[in-house]
């Protein structure tokens, strides 16, 4: 992909739309206003405005790669198509019966999120196959076709199709397909053994509602792009951003547009991933902090882990378990509600709570001075000195830290009897704490140490608190970005072509199936393969070979990556070896004497990653020319103390900071605590360490 | 060292973190379905004294409240002279653990450079433990399974092959077990170091200030709620099926200035068969029943749990004492916060709800190639548990929750990870309308389940069920849940409780009971009864008894929601 010299990313997130253009080496970027009504626009305007940064015409532009929360929005807002689903007789109620537990048992007024569909909207035919993928009721076409016909009184846009056990057989579902082509020509049909072939109804089901409930929005979307951007005189194709990492044509979006769920954060971890490839850093943790959520991800040998289901649509302060889960491929990220607008209070313990309420843009925290009178991170940060009030967003919104600390005495400070400065350190403990939380609970999930781990930390608020979650963390090493504020569309640029097929096909260890499993993986690579040469006819296309195993009984599986010679020799032994290798790093120890069994088998196909160029050591230079100096509250030693103020657009590479100091630009300030030592790179990344000068 | 507030808050919240790491080390690890799938399971930090400082979230209240004094037990049975670096004890005492032989809790001591600093204790429900196999079948616990007193399972890093071996020959998936055994050790030891990594971190010799700071603010905490109550005292009551004769729970909670006192007086003696209940599991759930009801955010350790106290008349149903058989313990235990409730709501009325399902709608399968008949080859013998659950009892601002758990916090299982368990087929699994009882809100629906088996096979069917004779009763005039039915699809009667034969070729239909209702049905938002007739939560004729719907109304919705209307 290097072959395409102009490229332009275009990130489409909740508030703003980041608009990315890299052209003969040099990189335009700009943020502008999301526009929700027809979401297009902003990519027009942001397209031209980087264009003539650049001194281009739309037209030279060789690839536009997209990403968007509009699909995720669509889900939470549900602003979707109206829809049914058709499934087997006796389980009409499967994506509204959940898992029948509550994800909070301390609540007795708790309420559980509606399903996309309500239950008139969900019909059943007398059908069905059993755990070995056999018909044990055939599915009758007429009873299909009468059902057609009461569908279509609905008026339905979108049909999802979800039978029992169709990842194992998935017959039934086609026929289905055909009838409702046939009878309800007008109306898109998705089918759960394409979407999500995964065994487990509730997930399955769940996800195959929630690519009917999009497909429409998300078609007439991405044609109406198309469209506009033909008109602006753009020539080139566009391909769209994956939650798995990687991009797919337009029309494959348009068919499983789940599959962007999620893109957004997705960029933002290829983006890190990318970084950590120019480090040749094998262990990375990436943190981005906006104004309500953090998010983490954990990026091995410069891949970021990824995951084959996720909860989209949290409706409980966060809580697992209140969303929807969707099974997709998806990479892996821990997400809390702790932003620089999560809002502070004292609960009936005395102890401060931090979000996952947040001040939004409007009022903002109490120091934007809009009327907002709850504390919010954004104020302890103010109040801790580690906010400029003069010189916030490059000066354009001033804040005030008088209101900063009426509003921290008020709901902190008065109650708990401490003053200002106590109550802000409180309150910034806490948010970083419960960042550092999930973290650890992260990596103790994954088998990984974080002391062995180097963060890389974007998004706005994240410089602020980044170098303090290290201390927490016990990591060592952290790297700032630069253009860290469209970390997400600048990642699109680095992101690989990918398509990610998978399967449930049980089969234990002692049952070993060789030939089968080679047949297996064979036709998931074709499939991948598939939808990755509609994107890109020449390039090499690598297979990446994965399955989830676990010990028989257990409930968990845990993915093994496989080479391509182990899966297409496949042998029991070596299977096993895999497995256990993989176990006893995770949990610690082997279970002796139990059979092993494999449920999913995956392959991603992909186009090799983007080269990069290996940043040279640099050595340090001189100290960096400090603006000045400001009293920065030091949270390792508990006390303010000066810290030098430098305007990171004078660094050049090799100068050094030392820590306690302050890197202010236009978007965000990173801090550099006593503890650490800074130096500029020569990719413009702020390198922070531990201890000594570097 | 002194520890500023902040610190302290840190490390608490830190504590809560470090349990739920161990307990999602167990959903994890574990091999028994009750654990992984379910979520049947509890973890939890101890202090020097045995008192609990912090406890997962993940978890059942059966657990939750049962495990806090279940430590103390342990220091006390084995010595404080004994306790060693790189120990770990087990029990499954049903009396000192948490109510069951089904239940393992293991104990492991925290050492920090060489000094006893705290324990670390974990459950788990595993599916076997001998004996006549998971039921109310046996007339005492000697038949229920192994008994393994409080004990050292390893002791100085050394596990007992001694006992490990007893444990191997004497239940039914001696590999399973073992491996949850391991599995609840290592869950312990991922606490142990990250507490070690916190002590470290700040400096910390003992948790002595650290706990001082978690038990002096939760017991305040505690305290503001119950002191805002009104100073008085009610009695609560309600029957329900038992096993061959219906049991009557009673009790009477009283608020006094520094705890909550549910006596139950008055309760109906021990059973013959397995639904008998030790004090602990009791205590457990009526204690969660206050809690959630007063102190919802407290989190759970020694000192937010002890103002919740109790007290029952020795063998009673509610405090079965040794030798009586408790394996089911769980059936009673799931009914104490409803009958709590009915007390309560007298006390401080509009904030409990009204009385749901109850215990969880369980049911064991035991698979076997037919008898009546040559069976294929392939036929074989498997055991299958499944978790299911009725609906909740209405609250007075919201309807009971549809098919979900309550008050247990355990999970359901994906109908097609149970059909790849054994040859069985689910043949139905969803809503019971007009189940939930009528009333300003609406009780919760139940759901309807059919089970058969794969061709081949025929099978015994453990009921484990309530609320057939005695459905869940409305509140402030709302009317009552549905009542649980079971029978075969032929019309063959069967029972709510125990072990019955099913043949080859026939299935078993149930019905599980949904919640009551809340308030008078004529106030109900029209709206939302439209909605509820739309969807078939309720049937036209319930529209129209229940809820005075007129016939053109219902013709109307009706046709509206054909046409795909939502409401």
């Amino acid at each position: 992909m290097t072959a395409h010299s102009t490229r332009l990313g275009v990130d489409i997130g909740g508030t703003f739309t980041d608009v990315v253009l890299e052209t003969g080496g040099a990189s335009f970027s700009t943020k502008v206003l999301t526009t929700y009504a027809a979401p297009e626009n902003a990519i027009i305007d942001g397209m031209h405005q980087v264009c003539t940064k650049a001194g281009i015409t739309p037209a030279q532009i060789e690839q536009i790669i997209h990403g968007t929360t509009l699909a995720t929005n669509a889900l939470i807002e549900r602003r979707g198509a109206k829809t049914a689903l058709i499934t087997t007789q006796g389980f009409r109620d499967v994506i509204e019966m959940r898992t029948e537990s509550r994800f909070e048992q301390y609540d007795l007024n708790l309420t559980l999120p509606d399903p996309l569909l309500p239950r008139q909207m969900r019909f059943t035919v007398s059908e069905r196959v059993n755990a070995k993928g056999e018909v044990m009721i055939p599915l009758d076409r007429a009873e299909v076709e009468e059902l057609a016909e009461r569908i279509a009184a609905t008026g339905v846009e979108s049909i999802a199709v979800g039978l029992i056990h169709s990842y194992l057989n998935p017959d039934h579902e086609r026929l289905v397909r055909d009838v409702l082509a046939d009878k309800l020509p007008g109306v898109s049909v998705s089918i759960s053994a394409e979407v999500s072939p995964q065994m487990r109804e509730y997930e399955r089901f769940n996800t195959v509602v929630a690519n009917a409930y999009i497909k429409p929005l998300m078609a007439s979307y991405l044609g109406r792009l198309e469209e506009r951007l033909k008109g602006e005189g753009v020539t080139c194709r566009i391909f769209l951003m994956h939650s798995g990492g990687g991009i797919i044509s337009i029309q494959n979006a348009a068919d499983f547009p789940v599959r962007l769920v999620e893109s957004g954060p997705a960029g933002g971890a290829v983006f890190a991933a990318h970084i950590a490839a120019r480090y040749g850093i094998d262990k990375v943790l990436s943190f981005d902090m906006g104004g309500t959520t953090a998010k983490i991800c954990l990026i091995k040998n410069q891949t970021p882990k990824t995951s084959r289901v996720f909860e989209v649509a949290r409706t409980y302060r966060f809580k697992k378990g209140s969303g929807m889960p969707i099974s997709i491929p998806v990479i892996d990220m821990v997400e809390i509600g702790a932003g620089g607008g999560s809002l502070a209070h004292v609960d009936a313990m005395r102890q401060i709570r931090v979000g996952p309420e947040s001040a939004g843009s409007e009022p903002g925290p109490a120091c934007y001075g809009r009327d907002g009178t709850r504390p919010a991170v954004t104020d302890a940060d103010l109040v801790l000195g580690k906010l400029d009030p003069d010189n916030f967003a490059g000066g354009s919104i001033p804040l005030y830290p008088d209101q900063s600390k009426t509003a921290l005495h008020k709901h902190i400070g008065g109650t708990l009897d401490m003053d200002a400065t106590e109550a802000a350190f409180g309150v910034a403990e806490v948010v970083d704490e419960n960042m550092a939380n999930a973290a650890r609970v992260h990596a103790v999930e994954n088998g990984e140490d974080l002391s062995e781990y180097t963060m890389i930390a974007f998004g706005g608020a994240a410089p602020l608190h980044a170098a303090r979650l290290c201390e927490k963390l016990g990591v060592d090493r952290l790297l700032v970005p630069p253009g860290a504020g469209v970390g997400s569309a600048i990642g699109f640029l680095r992101a690989p072509y990918s398509f990610e097929a998978n399967r449930s096909v049980y089969m234990k260890l002692s049952d070993f199936d060789g030939p089968r499993i080679r047949d297996l993986l064979t036709e998931l690579q074709g499939e991948a393969t598939g939808f990755v040469r509609t994107c890109d006819a020449v390039s090499p296309i690598l297979s990446e070979f994965k399955v989830y195993m676990r010990y028989t009984g257990q409930g968990w599986e845990i993915p093994i990556d496989l080479t391509e010679e182990q899966a297409m020799n496949p042998d029991a032994a070596t299977f096993q070896a895999r497995f256990e290798e993989d176990y006893a790093k995770l949990f610690g120890r082997t279970v002796a004497g139990m059979d092993i069994e494999i449920t999913v088998w995956s392959v991603n196909a992909t186009t090799p990653p983007e080269k990069v160029t290996p940043i040279a050591a640099q050595p340090a230079t001189d100290a960096a020319a400090t603006t000045g100096t400001r009293d920065i509250f030091d949270a390792a030693s508990g006390a303010f103390a000066q810290a030098d103020i430098i305007d990171r657009t004078t660094l050049t590479s090799g100068q050094t900071i030392t820590g306690p100091a302050a890197v202010t630009e236009d978007e965000t300030t990173i801090i550099i605590p006593a503890s650490r030592t800074a130096m500029r790179q020569p990719d413009g990344c702020i390198d922070i360490t531990a201890g000594g000068r570097p | 060292m002194t520890h500023s507030t902040v610190a302290y808050q840190v490390m608490w919240n830190r504590l809560i973190s470090v349990v739920e790491e161990q307990a999602q080390a167990l959903v994890r690890t574990a091999f028994s379905t009750s654990v992984r799938e379910a979520g049947d399971l509890s973890a939890g930090v101890y202090d020097t004294q045995g008192r609990m400082l912090a406890q997962a979230v993940t978890g059942t209240p059966g657990h939750v409240n049962a495990m806090a004094d279940a430590v103390a037990h342990f220091i006390r049975r084995i010595g404080r002279q004994n306790i060693l670096e790189g120990d770990i004890y087990i029990t499954n005492d049903p009396w000192e653990g948490t109510g069951h032989l089904h239940d393992i809790t293991m104990v492991t001591p925290s050492f920090h450079n060489g000094v006893l600093v705290g324990f670390f204790a974990c459950t788990a429900h595993i599916v076997d433990i001998g004996g006549r196999g998971f039921g109310a079948d046996a007339q005492s616990v000697y038949e229920e399974g192994l008994y393994i007193p409080i004990m050292k399972f390893a002791d100085q890093g050394t596990v007992d092959e001694t006992l490990t071996r007893i444990i191997r020959g004497n239940v039914r998936e001696p590999d399973q077990l073992i491996g949850d055994i391991y599995a609840l050790a290592t869950c312990n030891e991922i606490g142990h170091r990250r507490l070690i990594d916190m002590m470290q971190e700040f400096d910390l010799d003992t948790l002595d200030g650290i706990a001082a700071f978690i038990l002096d603010n939760s017991r305040r905490a505690t305290l503001e709620r119950i002191a805002a109550l009104p100073r008085t005292s009610a009695e609560g009551e309600m029957t329900v099926d038992g096993f061959d004769v219906p049991i009557t729970l009673k009790v009477r909670v009283t608020v006094n200035d520094d705890h909550i006192m549910s006596d139950f007086n008055g309760t109906s003696g021990l059973d013959k068969k397995g639904i008998n209940c030790p004090l602990v599991y009791t205590k457990a759930y009526a204690c969660y029943a206050l809690k959630v009801a007063i102190a919802p955010e407290i989190p759970n350790n020694a000192a937010s749990l002890e103002p919740f106290r109790i007290s029952a008349p020795e063998n009673t149903i509610v405090n079965a004492l040794h030798p009586a058989p408790v394996a089911l313990r769980h059936i009673v235990g799931h009914f104490v916060p409803d009958v709590v409730f009915n007390a309560f709501d007298q006390i401080v009325p509009g904030l409990v709800p009204a009385e749901g399902a109850g215990c969880l709608c369980n049911f064991q399968v035991s698979l076997r190639p037919r008898t009546d008949a040559p069976a294929p080859a392939d036929a074989r013998r498997s055991e299958v548990l499944t978790f299911n659950s009725g609906g909740s009892g209405a609250r007075p601002e919201f309807d009971g929750l549809n098919a979900t758990a309550f008050p247990s916090g355990v999970m359901t299982m994906p109908i097609e990870a149970t059909e790849h368990a054994g040859p069985v087929i689910i043949w139905r699994k969803e809503l019971r309308p007009d189940s939930g009882g009528a009333g300003k809100t609406r009780g919760g629906l139940g759901q309807y389940m059919e089970v058969g088996a794969m061709v081949g096979h025929e099978f015994d069917i453990q009921a484990m069920f309530d609320r057939g004779q005695h459905p869940a009763r409305g509140r402030r005039g709302g009317g009552e849940g549905g009542r649980t039915t079971i029978a075969q699809d032929d019309g063959t009667k069967m029972h709510v409780k125990g072990k019955q034969f099913v043949p080859h070729g026939r299935r078993v239909v149930m019905a599980f009971p949904g919640g009551a209702g809340y308030g008078d049905p004529a106030q109900r938002d029209p709206a939302l009864v439209k909605r509820d007739l739309a969807r078939g939560y309720i049937s036209p004729e319930a529209a129209a008894r229940d809820y005075g719907l007129s016939e053109t109304d219902i013709a109307d919705i009706l046709a509206a929601a054909a046409k795909g209307e939502t409401f």
